[in-house]
């Protein structure tokens, strides 16, 4: 259960969203310019709003009336960027195991088997990123963000920097994912094919507004 | 090879030393303040830039004098730290390595704090979206991936450390086994009839000691970089 309402008033630009989705993959379309990634930013606790608040699961995140904003480290919000900013210097393994080697991941979390056979990259774990294919990375990047066991898996445009055939797999994954470990997941895209394939929920943005949400047939139409 | 007199060996000892000193005190400062640079946003900046230049820009008897007035025995920091924690430098080895440090000081900032600018802010928040602190963020992502320009600051630090002559003279003087590293006992034997061979034998040394340290720099940065970036 996400429930978000956010304002941020910037010089060029005014932010003011709110919406809730119950769904496991709720799919967050618009334009480029739209406010996505300023959403996204909200949640993952990177942005702090002028006022708003954003709670996951009934956990509030951020509440600008009672003085609450987790840090990032402490929401639990796991992050997929569109390049998959893997930490160069460590090896595919450790980059998998970031969140259990700096942090405290809560018991009966998501194993690591389990990550790495639904990802199918247990081949991988001792690649350099360096030596990896763009779709191979993003596999890497969504492990990493699941071993994490976060409350929220937001993926920000996850396919945009993929050719098609990887676009697919990649898609596929993603629904094995759900069906798997079924974490909520905040998925980014201007894309509206890859949002009507996953997500059964959709949020529209424009101009930092919502347009709509509703049933991902009803609002795409 | 050159054969070295006793007193030569001293110089080259004595500059090991306090090069050494002088980098490994200074490369924690040096991290800050690049950090300060890079990632700061605080009035002053700009006068903190210039400020941690300015020993490469005045002329280094200027800084010397400075050093004198404020570490010599009499001066407000000098003789604080004397009478704290029982640290003098007027006139000792280590005078020359705060000095050596002082007028290094700007060679180490630079390339740290241009591979700090370089790193992906988000690799950073990717970090802490997987439940790092920011001081394990510092630590386990901004450090390594900095680690060329701190590598390549260290040494060409360590390198302009060694030859350092002008502040050190001004502020510690030339005494043979305390303060005489290497340029200092150069410029002894060039006013001394006779000195020539020792002047030769010891520039030498610092020319063989500043090209492996550039070296070395060199291939740190090289054995560093592989695998660092993000390919295509």
């Amino acid at each position: 259960m996400i429930a978000f309402g956010c304002t941020l008033v910037r010089r060029d630009f005014t932010f003011d969203a709110a919406f809730e989705s119950a769904a496991l993959i709720t799919g967050l379309i618009g334009p480029s310019g739209s406010g996505k990634t300023t959403l996204v930013n909200l949640i993952a606790g990177l942005l702090t709003p002028s006022r708003g608040r954003i709670a996951i699961g009934g956990t509030v995140l951020t509440d600008t009336e009672r003085g609450i904003m987790l840090p990032p480290h402490l929401r639990g919000v796991g992050l997929v960027f569109q390049d998959a900013l893997l930490f160069p210097h460590l090896s595919v393994h450790r980059n998998l195991t970031y969140a259990r080697d700096v942090g405290r991941v809560s018991a009966g979390s998501i194993s690591f088997d389990a990550v790495t056979g639904v990802l199918g990259i247990g081949h991988l774990l001792d690649r350099a990123p360096h030596t990896l294919s763009g779709g191979e990375r993003q596999r890497i990047a969504i492990g990493r963000a699941l071993l994490a066991s976060p409350r929220i898996l937001l993926m920000d445009e996850p396919l945009a920097s993929l050719d098609s055939a990887r676009k697919f797999e990649i898609l596929t994954l993603i629904e094995h994912m759900r069906d798997e470990f079924s974490i909520p997941i905040l998925y980014v895209s201007h894309a509206r094919e890859e949002v009507a394939r996953l997500a059964s929920v959709v949020v529209k943005l424009d101009h930092g507004r919502v347009e709509g949400v509703g049933p991902t047939s009803g609002v795409l139409d | 090879m050159p054969t070295f007199s006793p007193a030569e060996w001293q110089a080259i000892a004595l500059s090991l030393k306090v090069a050494s000193v002088a980098t490994l005190v200074s490369l924690p400062l040096g991290i800050a303040a690049a950090y300060l640079l890079a990632r700061g946003r605080f009035p002053g900046r700009t006068l903190l830039d210039g400020f941690i230049h300015l020993p490469l820009i005045v002329p280094p008897v200027v800084t010397g004098y400075a050093l004198l007035i404020l570490f010599g025995r009499r001066g407000p920091i000098g003789a604080f730290l004397e009478s704290h924690l029982g640290l003098v430098f007027s006139f000792r080895w280590t005078g020359a390595a705060l000095a050596a440090g002082v007028m290094s000081f700007p060679l180490l900032v630079r390339p740290i704090r241009l591979a700090l600018e370089q790193i992906d802010r988000r690799l950073e928040q990717a970090a802490s979206t997987l439940g790092a602190p920011p001081w394990k963020v510092f630590a386990t992502i901004t450090l390594p991936l900095a680690l060329p320009g701190i590598l390549a600051g260290f040494v060409l630090a360590f390198a302009k450390a060694l030859g350092e002559f002008g502040a050190t003279i001004t502020f510690v003087s030339n005494i043979p086994g305390e303060t005489q590293t290497i340029p200092a006992a150069i410029y002894a034997y060039t006013e001394t009839p006779g000195g020539d061979g020792g002047a030769l034998r010891l520039a030498l040394v610092s020319v063989a000691l500043a090209m492996a340290a550039l070296l070395a720099s060199e291939l740190l940065t090289r054995w560093s970089r592989p695998g660092r970036e993000n390919a295509p």
